[in-house]
């Protein structure tokens, strides 16, 4: 008997879909999961995404509501149409699961994001990581004569290239929270 | 001490006290250190019958079978640690097939948790993907409350199995009591199925012209008045209809309009008529790789509706235009009220002309099989054990492989409930305990398990069970001493190297049987079945019949890995080179 032939990415021959999901068009979603804040809720949204092999982007949780026991858990994630339609409906699924909602196709959202910045340097190089992070309205928050640490709130994106800048200039360490977000307008509206 | 909507006692008073709320009778259970409290009160009652398992999986099982059978959710009670990991399998199963199963276990005391203690594990955290959903419970005061919230998620919506973890000190300590009206649980599935959706539906039925309704356990598990509605619709429209494994029984085998169980193993029947159709109206099925065959062949030209009260499994792996998200019985009942209303509308003469030709793939007869006089073909045990059963109060239980799919061809089931099999995880060692949760349900009734040798003995420690309980469970053990869907396998994909999956130094089973005490029939001859299969009905006991069977039979129609509806094997001449390299990769 041959040894197994499986063309990479191809279906025709299997009753699994081995295509690639590469290649259909990749999207990135933003949800918003708002959830019954008990024991181990994290754990189950958590582990859906791995035991269905789904992404993780970011995962940001908090809780949002004291008296009403509710957490939030905004989390960025990637796939096709077909898997973000799959992810939102599994998430429907977990009993502590109150309400999804998928910012991205839901109309206009906000995200924002705050990292923290630790930059090491001397002379010009210090000047100019103070400079830049005026241009980003980043706040320093700490500072020794050797060092800054910077906060900066933003879109990911925004807080991708302040990091860009910060490297040659002596990036040390960085902490990101990962995205929260919030839909436009007021609930009422929509 | 009562008052009004509470009352004071032990945690492991509670536990009793919940089930009696709940209307449990019987509970599947093995005790140890973390259980006793619970096991305790258990002793001070008579309400509630404890059927002691031989092993844990067993348990979990036993109480799936009881939920099958009886349309009510089984109850498992297990201690800490190795109970609770030994109850893993029977969850995810129950997972997989949706059965509604509570499945209680101990947990070392609260103070406890954490420290690598004796007999501890992170229960919760091992069953959080094999659940529906589960609780570790830190309270007494909150026990009775999620102890009818567990009832509830695992019989709401699409059912499934739940698990509460309760540590000994939450057992021992007093707390209050709430009875199961006190809280109503933000847990409430959508029933009702959207009406422009079904709406859209009615129209697809009315210019279909070769429609099939494809059928799975969710019109079992929505209720016997799910399968009194499916019967009215394919009934007054005509239609032919198929059915998953776990589908058996909502629409009669005796029906006019039945054209057999589908898929890897289905009828050439069914399966053209699902490849070819027009309009396929899934009602509670999930579009399961054993069904679909390659995905992109599958059905290629047809309108595809999907009744689900779940979600996720709309839209999952097949596409479809139209979905409704609901439960079974409330759609169809929604369904025949408008088709009724616009004027009982169906494209008479073409389903006609598709009746024909589903009526010349009926004749290529794809069960039909080369008898012996001198050996027992699987087939024809099957044969014979449904003429000799069919009109008794018979319920089947089976175990996994060749006899599995065998025993869904040759037996007809003419009502829900009566079929209990582990379709989605395939386990074997499953149908002995289920028999046995089974039989517990329905103590007068014929229950007989249908086995092959080898997975009979994953789980046979179960005979104490049934001799200590009386319960005179049928085991019909197919034995060809070999792990025959392995061996089918390894002779159409790996070049007949069978690696391992001959069933070596096999116990005597008339022996064995009659080492616990219960009756053992040895059968060979095909001339002395009949006999043999009366003898094991009438002994008042548990049996334990070894049918010698032909030991190289294939399982046929299969559609082979990689393969679509239209390609199914037929039998032994057809199987040379079926499976493509490329198809090798598929379980």
């Amino acid at each position: 008997m041959s040894p197994l032939k499986i063309k990479k990415g191809s279906s025709s021959h299997s009753a699994y879909n081995l295509r690639d999901p590469n290649a259909e068009v990749i999207e990135r979603h933003t949800l918003a999961v708002v959830v019954e804040n008990e024991p181990g809720v994290l754990a189950r949204v958590i582990g859906l995404f791995s035991g269905r092999g789904y992404n993780i982007e970011s995962l940001t949780v908090a809780e949002i509501d004291h008296k009403g026991h509710s957490s939030r858990i905004t989390i960025v994630t990637t796939g096709t149409a077909h898997i973000i339609e799959q992810i939102r409906a599994q998430l429907g699924r977990i009993i502590p699961v109150h309400e999804v909602h998928d910012l991205t196709v839901e109309g206009a959202a906000v995200e924002r994001e705050l990292g923290l910045f630790k930059v090491a340097g001397e002379g010009e190089k210090r000047v100019e990581a103070l400079r830049l992070a005026d241009i980003f309205r980043a706040n320093v928050v700490d500072t020794t004569l050797k060092s800054f640490v910077f906060e900066i709130t933003g879109t990911p994106e925004k807080i991708d290239a302040f990091a860009e800048l910060m490297r040659p200039l002596g990036l040390e360490e960085v902490a990101r929270t990962g995205v929260a977000a919030l839909s436009r307008g007021s609930v009422s509206e929509s | 001490m009562t008052k009004g909507q509470t009352s004071t006692m032990t945690g492991a008073q509670m536990v009793v006290q919940a089930l009696r709320d709940q209307g449990v009778d019987t509970v599947f259970g093995y005790p140890g250190g973390a259980v006793l409290p619970i096991y305790d009160a258990i002793f001070q009652q008579n309400e509630i019958k404890h059927v002691l398992v031989r092993h844990e999986q067993g348990a979990v099982h036993a109480a799936e079978g009881y939920a099958r059978a009886t349309g009510k959710p089984g109850v498992a009670l297990v201690t800490s640690g190795p109970g609770a990991t030994n109850a893993v399998t029977g969850l995810t199963d129950a997972l997989m097939d949706s059965i509604p199963i509570i499945v209680l276990t101990g947990q070392v005391p609260t103070f406890m948790i954490g420290s690598d203690a004796f007999q501890e594990a992170d229960t919760v955290g091992i069953t959080r993907p094999c659940t529906k959903h589960n609780w570790l419970v830190k309270e007494t005061d909150k026990l009775s409350g999620v102890l009818h919230e567990a009832f509830h998620v695992a019989t709401s919506g699409r059912p499934g199995p739940v698990l509460v973890d309760i540590p000994k000190d939450v057992q021992f300590a007093t707390g209050e009591y709430t009875k199961k009206t006190a809280n109503k649980s933000r847990y409430q599935p959508k029933l009702k199925g959207d009406i422009d959706a079904i709406t859209d539906l009615v129209k697809a039925i009315e210019k279909a012209k070769r429609p099939v309704f494809y059928t799975g356990g969710g019109v079992i598990n929505s209720g016997p008045a799910a399968s009194q509605l499916l019967r009215e619709l394919v009934d007054a429209t005509g239609f032919p209809i198929t059915s998953t494994l776990m589908g058996l029984g909502a629409y009669p085998a005796s029906g006019d309009q039945w054209i057999g169980m589908l898929g890897m193993h289905g009828l050439y029947e069914a399966n053209m008529a699902m490849h070819d159709c027009d309009l396929m109206i899934n009602i509670g099925a999930r579009f399961d790789d054993r069904i679909t065959g390659r995905l992109d062949a599958f059905s290629p030209r047809s309108k595809k509706a999907h009744i689900d009260i779940d979600a996720s499994s709309i839209n999952k792996v097949i596409r479809v235009d139209i979905p409704i998200l609901g439960d079974v019985g409330h759609v169809l009942e929604d369904l025949l009220k408008v088709w009724k209303s616009r004027g009982r509308v169906t494209d008479r003469e073409n389903v006609a002309k598709w009746w024909k030709e589903i009526n010349t793939w009926r004749k290529i007869d794809c069960l039909g099989f080369k008898n012996s006089t001198k050996t027992i073909k699987p087939q024809y045990a099957l044969q014979r054990l449904e003429a000799l059963t069919k009109d008794m109060d018979r319920y089947i239980c089976t175990e996994v492989g060749q006899h599995q799919m065998w025993a869904a061809q040759y037996l007809g089931f003419e009502a829900p409930n009566r079929w209990m099999t582990s379709g989605g995880l395939g386990t074997m060692g499953y149908g002995f305990p289920a028999s046995i949760g089974v039989q517990m349900g329905h103590p007068d009734a014929l229950v007989i398990n249908v086995a092959g040798e080898a997975s009979w003995l994953m789980n046979m420690q179960e005979l104490g069970t049934a001799m200590q309980y009386r319960l005179p469970v049928k085991q019909f053990i197919l034995n060809n001493e070999r792990l025959g869907m392995v061996r089918q396998w390894q002779e159409l994909l790996h070049g007949e190297r069978y690696s391992q999956s001959w069933s070596e130094a096999l116990p005597d089973f008339v022996k064995l049987a009659e080492a616990f005490g219960a009756k053992g029939i040895l059968c060979s001859d095909p001339a002395d079945l009949d006999d043999a299969i009366m003898e094991m009905i009438r002994h008042p006991g548990p049996v334990l019949f070894d049918c010698l069977v032909e030991k190289h039979e294939n399982c046929f129609p299969m559609i082979p890995s990689g393969k679509a509806h239209n390609e199914m094997l037929l039998g032994e001449a057809s199987t040379k080179d079926a499976i493509d390299a490329d198809g090798a990769v598929m379980v």
